[in-house]
């Protein structure tokens, strides 16, 4: 088990009350596998990933919980060696490549950095390593490249360049926080196949977390169905798609269009929006867009359970076995 | 029929002493202020009756101000006080607070402490000036007996002491505060109105004028304000009038670069477009759509600007060339103390505290309203 | 980047052809002619007005504005600022004479205001709500409220008067001829605290907040997280990361603290019997001495000219983003 997520909690503390981001949430992940994380925006999901890193920013932070990674509690860790994790043994990359380079040093500058930090490289072993690696990430003339700032990048480029600097650091984790939302469409497509040479190259686990259906069918081996800061449904990705238990993931699955539907078909998307999170549902907090939802519902939030060998689910409507 | 007559009774007390009424009625901090603001009043006009019945028929227009602005603000707090009471007993409290943006901007503004009393600070100052000749114990430009009277350090007689001539600093501090306090006011009135409209204008109709508009901003710019200023000043023997004019006029350019700017990005906004669909003249876009747009930025630079404003007017008459002795200005007055700096200090610091002291009100004030309106401030949603 | 050099160069000649002829035109479109009023400052109405024609005709004051524009614009372009009428000197040899004085003072300000300023915003903004964070904020406010003639005199006060630390006035010391270069440099110094220190401290102020809330706003960016998620040390993460960008935007508020430095020297040299282009100005007000008020008008819009100039090309220089070609965002 490379990844261990035990009960992790993250609250925000704002002058209008806490905010409960991350609410309990355990899952694992194992060496070299694919797991999504999906959900809406504003359901928590990114919190988690910085959860992970211990990154979240104020007034935000982590109140509770484990996080095992290779054996060693995150959370519990000295400030020192946490940093040689961040990086070194658990890479991210981010939703905006742009917001996430910094505008005033040159792309190579940021990868060395990185490449002196966690593998003790010196500046010109860095400048070829850095090279290699912009070539490995399918930039073209990386040692041009390495010169330019991120504005001279395309948004393509600039994600290339971002996961460049999350795999120097030779992470077994990559957390791959919605990698291709900000993109177009056909950029989308080539930057999930290098996230899947990279992982298959390096030996890499990825946490993907997305709202996009179509790449969670292309990367993930297991997914993670996540709302209000709570896992409602895990399953591996082929039952997940087939059928559906939880009915939040259903409504997710029904707002894709689908070719082969039928042209009169309406696409069913959920109804309502991500309720507020400081002044959320009672019980359950999807029963208000619910479509089974009943009285049963309103007093308590359901909790996880098995219900096959391999699934889980948060529902009082849904059956085991 | 009971509940008729308390209220009835309610409503006599708040016209008798206002703030009664709102302090019964369990809104403290209301009625507290009311009646420091009754009370005050009534003071005055007890410990100044013969000042007061004779400014109404003194030929000195600042007197007779004085004593009407005393006998409005006690009718106004009457007046707002039963208004106020009688709506508390009949209007159903609301229950939910409101969300606009502005109220929201208001309720922020009013959390923060230090602006809230920058706020009280500068409204007293304001009403001690215009009060000058009923509070001043002391003829501001009389002098007496120089020799026993001059250089009188701090005491019960003279709070503030005496310059060089004998004068109750305290009476010309507060007779100073006029000049100060209205300067800065006007000067800035002026300087942001005019740049509000030249920016509005050039940003708007863009192309050739906006070209020509800015160019001519960018000339003035260049100029070091206070140079402009101290060259303007020196030349047209400044009065009050023309002090406050050249001020104003030099002032300007700021205002107009920041509004053109906010008019560049609101014309490209939809209500702009929607706007001259319907055919709507320029000058209404202008006037109704774009400008209170771009306005509620302008607050901000208007507080820091009467700052500015209050410490350049001061520079002037310290250096020789604004407001000219023997009418009392702050600066004139620190810079009368400057020549008896070894033998009176108090002479310069006093004024110079108090001018001090406004200009900080006036930044917090301005700090104030930047934190209440900058939504960037708000707790960001990291969700 | 010579080329944008050139170009921002050839953008400050209309700028200064503007600002000489708004000076020109002030001086002139006042009510009666500039050696009326020197005269009349004077109380020399009685002079035999022959003698005030003769001396009219010497400064060209007989001959009509526009002759008088383009003449006096040609001798600007020459570098001849006409004669003073107080001190019967070339302008130019007084402004000569003046101006290290004032460089001197500003440059020291500048000195000391970026050094205090950026070192209390950092502080203040990493850590934030801290004692030293709330200090200097309402620090700062108060600072860069004070009016710099009052604060100045209240320092003489103290420091000179009471404690007898510092001079109250003047460049240097009556002995200074008899001293040796180094004592001189001491003395110098001496003189050069409290001046610098007055017209410094207000500016250091106003950056520190400036560069507290820069920072602040920096460190809320993504690239400040992704760099703390790539493990660096949180001093690399705000010196590095952080610090660059938010450095920036200093340049030009620099570039534009000059017009307010230049205004508060003014006072400051007043004040402290500084011989600079400042007092200069402030006595040829006073003595109504027109071809030196409109020359001290005419050096100050060219130094802060020159400043906007160099804080833009240090701007070009630092900010990659910055593409030479394109005209930078308002």
């Amino acid at each position: 088990m490379l990844l261990e997520v035990e009960n992790l909690t993250s609250h925000f503390f704002l002058d209008e009350g806490v905010l409960r981001a991350v609410d309990g949430i355990s899952f694992d992940v194992n060496e070299g596998e694919t797991v999504a994380l999906v959900g809406e925006s504003g359901c928590g999901k990114t919190i988690v990933a910085l959860s992970l890193l211990n990154l979240i920013p104020s007034p935000g932070r982590v109140v509770g919980g484990r996080i095992v990674f290779n054996g060693e509690d995150l959370l519990q860790m000295e400030a020192e060696r946490l940093r040689e994790i961040r990086g070194g043994g658990i890479g991210m990359i981010f939703q905006e490549p742009g917001a996430a380079l910094n505008p005033v040093f040159t792309i190579g500058s940021q990868i060395s950095e990185v490449l002196r930090l966690h593998r003790g490289l010196n500046r010109r072993e860095a400048e070829a390593e850095a090279i290699r690696l912009l070539g490995e990430t399918g930039i073209p003339e990386p040692e041009k490249r390495i010169k330019a700032y991120p504005f001279e990048f395309s948004g393509g480029m600039r994600q290339r360049a971002v996961i460049a600097i999350a795999i120097s650091g030779r992470p077994r984790l990559l957390i791959a926080d919605e990698p291709t939302t900000a993109l177009d469409t056909t950029v989308q497509a080539e930057i999930v196949d290098l996230l899947r040479y990279l992982q298959a190259q390096h030996k890499m686990a990825i946490l993907l977390i997305t709202h996009d259906m179509g790449v969670v069918a292309e990367m993930a081996e297991r997914v993670m169905v996540m709302y209000t800061g709570k896992i409602v449904e895990v399953a591996g990705v082929c039952e997940l798609f087939r059928e559906p238990k939880h009915p939040y993931t259903s409504g997710l699955l029904n707002s894709i269009p689908r070719l082969g539907a039928g042209r009169k078909e309406p696409l069913r998307g959920i109804p309502g929006a991500v309720p507020d999170f400081l002044d959320l549902p009672s019980g359950c907090t999807f029963h208000p867009r619910c479509p089974i939802g009943d009285e049963s519902c309103i007093s308590e939030f359901p909790s996880l359970r098995s219900i096959s060998p391999e699934r889980k689910c948060a529902c009082y409507k849904v059956e085991a076995g | 029929m009971k509940r008729r007559s308390q209220s009835n009774h309610l409503i006599l007390l708040a016209a008798l002493l206002p703030g009664v009424g709102h302090i019964v009625l369990g809104k403290r901090g209301r009625g507290i202020r009311l009646l420091v603001v009754t009370i005050a009043v009534i003071l005055v006009m007890y410990w100044r009756w013969e000042v007061f019945v004779s400014a109404f028929h003194s030929t000195r227009i600042d007197h007779w101000l004085a004593a009407v602005f005393l006998i409005v603000s006690l009718a106004a707090s009457v007046t707002y006080s039963v208004w106020d009471v009688r709506r508390l007993l009949t209007e159903i409290p609301m229950a939910t607070r409101g969300k606009s943006p502005y109220q929201l901007a208001r309720r922020r503004f009013r959390a923060n402490r230090l602006a809230v009393t920058a706020v009280y600070v500068i409204t007293a100052f304001y009403i001690l000036a215009v009060l000058a000749p009923l509070l001043a114990p002391y003829d501001p430009s009389a002098i007496t007996d120089v020799l026993k009277t001059r250089f009188l350090p701090p005491s019960m007689d003279h709070p503030f002491g005496t310059d060089a001539f004998g004068r109750d600093l305290l009476s010309r501090a507060l007779y100073g505060a006029r000049v100060s306090l209205s300067v800065g006011l006007l000067a800035v009135m002026i300087a942001i109105s005019m740049g509000t409209v030249y920016g509005a204008v050039a940003g708007y109709f863009g192309g050739f004028i906006d070209n020509v508009l800015m160019r001519i901003v960018d000339v003035v710019i260049a100029i070091p304000t206070f140079f402009l200023m101290l060259m303007l000043v020196g030349i047209f023997e400044a009065n009050l009038v023309f002090l406050v004019l050249i001020l104003g006029l030099t002032s300007w350019p700021g205002t107009a670069r920041f509004i053109r700017g906010e008019i560049l990005s609101l014309k490209q906004r939809e209500f702009t477009e929607a706007a001259r669909a319907i055919g709507l003249p320029n000058r209404l876009i202008i006037f109704r759509h774009l400008i209170p747009n771009a306005l509620s930025p302008v607050l901000v630079s208007t507080a820091l600007m009467i700052g500015g404003m209050i410490g350049a007017e001061a520079g002037l008459s310290f250096l020789g060339i604004g407001i000219r002795p023997p009418t009392p200005s702050w600066g004139n007055m620190i810079s009368q103390g400057k020549d008896a700096l070894l033998v009176a200090w108090w002479v310069a610091f006093f004024p110079g505290a108090l001018l001090a002291l406004t200009v900080v009100c006036f930044n917090l004030l301005a700090d104030g309203i930047r934190d209440a309106l900058d939504p960037k401030a708000l707790m960001q949603r990291f969700v | 980047m010579s080329w944008y050099i050139i170009k921002r160069l050839i953008q400050a000649v209309p700028l200064l052809l503007g600002v000489a002829t708004v000076t020109f035109l002030i001086v002139h479109l006042a009510p009666g002619d500039p050696m009326d009023m020197f005269l009349e400052n004077r109380n020399l109405r009685n002079i035999d007005p022959e003698v005030i024609e003769l001396i009219r005709q010497k400064y060209g004051l007989d001959q009509p504005l526009h002759v008088q524009y383009v003449k006096w614009l040609g001798n600007l372009l020459q570098g001849d600022l006409g004669e003073s009428f107080e001190h019967r000197r070339p302008v130019s040899a007084l402004l000569a004479e003046a101006i290290p004085y004032t460089l001197q003072l500003t440059a020291l300000a500048l000195l000391l205001d970026a050094l205090v300023g950026i070192a209390l915003g950092i502080f203040s903004a990493v850590k934030q709500y801290s004692v030293l964070d709330k200090t200097v904020t309402i620090g700062s406010l108060i600072i860069y409220s004070l009016p710099s003639f009052w604060l100045a005199l209240m320092l003489v006060l103290v420091f000179s008067v009471n404690l007898g630390w510092f001079p109250t006035s003047q460049t240097r010391s009556l002995d200074y001829e008899f001293l040796s270069w180094f004592e001189k440099l001491a003395d110098l110094a001496w003189h050069l605290v409290l001046p610098v220190f007055v017209l410094g401290i207000a500016s250091a102020a106003g950056t520190a907040r400036y560069m507290r809330s820069r920072l602040l706003e920096v460190l809320n960016e993504e690239y400040v997280l992704a760099a703390r998620a790539r493990g660096l040390k949180e001093r690399a993460v705000i010196l590095k990361h952080a610090l660059r960008n938010a450095l920036i935007p200093i340049i030009t508020i620099y570039g534009l603290s000059l017009p307010f430095l230049l205004g508060g020297a003014v006072i400051i040299e007043t004040i402290f019997a500084w011989p600079g282009m400042g007092r200069l100005a402030v006595l040829a007000i006073q003595a109504r001495d027109y071809p030196v008020i409109l020359a001290t008008t005419m050096i100050a819009a060219v130094l802060t000219v020159i400043g906007n100039l160099v804080a833009d090309v240090t701007y070009a220089l630092v900010d990659p983003r910055v593409s030479y070609e394109k005209k930078k965002p308002v």
